[in-house]
């Protein structure tokens, strides 16, 4: 196998974007399908990103992919997962409405909705262009957002097997909806695009968790994207968990539209894999609303994580949170980039950043670029970045009392991603994660 | 029970110890008192184990073992206890798991079981009599936010938890107002049995009216220059140190 070059995989993608338009038959001549075309020509005008693209400087996912990716031996999509093997990556003791994916398609099987919570409607996306065809056409692909990229493009372009979430008016879903997406490397190489639009509607609360795996040693391409619309007076949570394979490489846009007066609280949290981008895609559309961006990267071995956030205050008197962690071991790497935007119109504005990194090799490395473009005169906006390494007189403190390194080490680190994981209100889910990363220090 | 012989430290390449030679008893109160700069928080530092001192000759023996073969943790959990100058705020880390986790690895070192949650509560209230600290402060992060004077308490309920048999107090009357230097003294003293031993650091004679000292000994330039009973406290308070640092330079 020879190494693939952007101009390969462009290439590539477009030649599968006519296999599958082909595979579609009938459901070529509906509106969802006009949107997918549209999609696959704005892909063909600039490719897959590449190391140019400042957004992409430091994770070049053409590269990766050209490197690890073999477009012969891909996978034909005839996986069966059973019930058994999957629930070993369920969360545990978690109560939730559970959809599972194989490799960007929902699997009904495997997936646990058949008695969903009143106010609750979930199916799979192409059939939802039907059946809510007036929510479709309000709310698909037709927010313009800061962040996306031709990822998000390409991923429109192969809108099949992912879901539709509506949450009606005043509802209060206690129970969360959990994501898990499985890629099945054990054979060939597997490429999975899924994507999902959330409709949380007036004075609704929900919490949407997105669990993604590979199994097997092949390598998995994953480009994902959920797109969450957030209406009036509504609280909407969203966890994003990957613990991946040391072959995964993942391009992942949540991509939330806060049309009403609502709070969205966002927890990123990143655990394994070969390259993983997060693009989360905030704007801000109206008045008094609240917006919480959460993360957490572990990092060992080989592991790349690039976190690009972006929030947009487009209106008046709304705030913004964001505190991302990192803990960065063996060669991994960490990127942070977070932007706020404030445009003239949103006086006012309350917005926050920070992002702070523990060390604790020699060869793992960190960039962290904060970016504040602010039109408005009258807001107030702070950010920090800290990359450094266990504090000593720290860690003294606690061995002159008898605590050994390695356990001081572990308590220093854990107090550390503490303020993170306290925002993980799903008890169940915080209980994996931190056991999760006590396994880890 | 301590033993120090012809100790020298240095700190990144500059000697602050140059043969400090001490011997400890059990059921002893030592002071150690000196000027500014004399190497008194070094020697504590040194005793406890901060790996950012060099020690370049001497022994330190403590119960039968050479202190300086062990890490800071395995001195802890022979019985050191340093309380802090300046107590380090650790946000996120409770003061209660903090000593948990401490305690249950000292008793561990023991051979005992490690104290279930019922005794080990028991056990806080009893010792946060001894220091009059409030349970509020033991359940927020260690030493954040804390004033001067709770870190000093916090210092002294550590140390009757943990029960250690040689306890260094490095400074710790400074920045206290009398009331607060009382009841960290009256700590100190309810603590003291025949088979522990404590050195005090100071710089001041006002804390060694509360603990009385059997011995008193000046640090001066990395030495011990003089050594004498409680009486030597009273007559560096009225004097001051000028007539120490003459007379060694003379000798």
């Amino acid at each position: 196998m020879s190494k693939l070059i952007k101009e390969d995989i462009d290439k590539f993608f477009i030649g599968q974007f006519e296999a599958f338009e082909n595979s579609l038959n009938g459901e070529s001549k509906k509106p969802l399908h006009a949107k997918r075309k549209q999609a696959i020509d704005n892909f063909k005008a600039l490719g897959f990103p590449h190391a140019k693209h400042e957004e992409y400087k430091y994770s070049n996912i053409a590269k990766i992919f050209g490197k690890l990716f073999n477009v012969e031996n891909l996978s034909d999509d005839s996986f069966s997962l059973s019930l058994d093997e999957a629930s070993k990556y369920f969360i545990p003791e978690l109560d939730a409405i559970r959809l599972v994916f194989v490799n960007g398609v929902l699997d009904n099987k495997l997936s646990d909705m058949d008695t969903l919570p009143k106010g609750v409607h979930i199916q799979a996306i192409k059939t939802a262009a039907d059946d809510y065809a007036e929510d479709f056409e309000k709310h698909f692909n037709t927010h313009e957002i800061e962040g996306a990229d031709n990822f998000s493009e390409l991923n429109t372009a192969f809108t099949n097997g992912g879901i539709f979430v509506k949450i009606d008016a005043n509802a209060v879903v206690e129970t969360p909806i959990a994501c898990y997406y499985f890629n099945d490397a054990k054979n060939a190489d597997v490429i999975s695009q899924p994507r999902n639009l959330v409709i949380a509607e007036k004075n609704s609360q929900a919490s949407l968790i997105e669990s993604y795996v590979t199994l097997g040693e092949n390598t998995s391409f994953t480009n994902a994207v959920t797109e969450i619309v957030v209406e009036d007076d509504s609280i909407f949570n969203y966890y994003k968990y990957q613990n991946e394979s040391n072959q995964a490489i993942q391009v992942g846009a949540t991509m939330v539209h806060q049309l009403g007066k609502s709070v969205f609280n966002g927890v990123t949290l990143s655990l394994n894999g070969a390259m993983l981008r997060n693009n989360l895609n905030i704007a801000i559309h109206k008045e008094h609303s609240e917006t919480n961006m959460y993360g957490l990267y572990l990092l060992d071995g080989k592991t790349h994580v690039d976190n690009h956030t972006v929030v947009d205050h487009k209106v008046p008197n709304c705030e913004s949170n964001e505190m991302y962690k990192g803990i960065l071991d063996g060669q991994s790497r960490g990127i942070f980039n977070g932007k706020i935007f404030v445009r003239q119109d949103a006086q006012k504005t309350n917005a926050f950043q920070s992002n702070r990194n523990v060390v604790l090799s020699d060869d793992a490395e960190v960039d962290t670029k904060p970016q504040l473009e602010i039109w408005a005169d009258d807001v107030q906006c702070s950010h920090g970045c800290t990359v450094g390494q266990l504090d000593t007189d720290q860690l003294f403190y606690l061995r002159a009392r008898g605590i050994d390194k390695q356990t001081a080490k572990s308590m220093l680190l854990n107090a550390f991603a503490s303020d993170v994981l306290s925002n993980i209100k799903i008890e169940a889910f915080r209980t994996l994660i931190e056991n999760k990363i006590n396994e880890r220090l | 029970m301590l033993s120090i012989k012809n100790l020298h430290a240095s700190i990144e390449g500059k000697e602050i110890l140059k043969g400090i030679n001490l011997e400890v008893k059990p059921g002893e109160v030592h002071a150690i008192m000196g000027p500014n700069g004399s190497g008194k928080s070094t020697l504590a530092s040194v005793l406890a184990g901060r790996e950012d001192y060099e020690v370049s000759s001497g022994e330190i023996s403590f119960n039968g073992k050479d202190l300086l073969e062990l890490e800071a943790d395995e001195r802890a959990k022979e019985g050191v206890f340093l309380a802090f100058q300046y107590p380090i705020e650790i946000p996120g880390v409770t003061t209660t798991n903090f000593m948990k986790t401490a305690l249950n690895k000292i008793r561990e070192h023991k051979g005992l079981e490690p104290l279930d949650a019922v005794s080990f509560l028991g056990m806080m209230k009893e010792k946060m009599k001894l220091v009059e600290i409030d349970q509020a402060l033991l359940s927020r992060s260690l030493n954040e936010g804390f004033s001067g004077g709770e870190k000093k308490r916090n210092e002294i309920f550590q140390m009757a938890m943990l029960e250690p048999t040689l306890s260094i107090l490095d400074e710790t009357d400074s920045g206290l107002d009398i009331d607060a230097l009382r009841i960290v003294a009256n700590g100190v003293n309810k603590l003291k049995n025949d088979d522990n031993a404590t050195i005090v650091v100071t710089h001041y004679q006002r804390l060694l009216d509360y603990i009385v000292p059997d011995f008193v000994h000046v640090l001066f330039n990395g030495k011990i220059v003089k050594t004498g009973g409680k009486e030597l406290a009273h007559e560096l308070e009225a004097k001051g140190y000028d007539w120490i640092k003459e007379e060694a330079s003379i000798a």
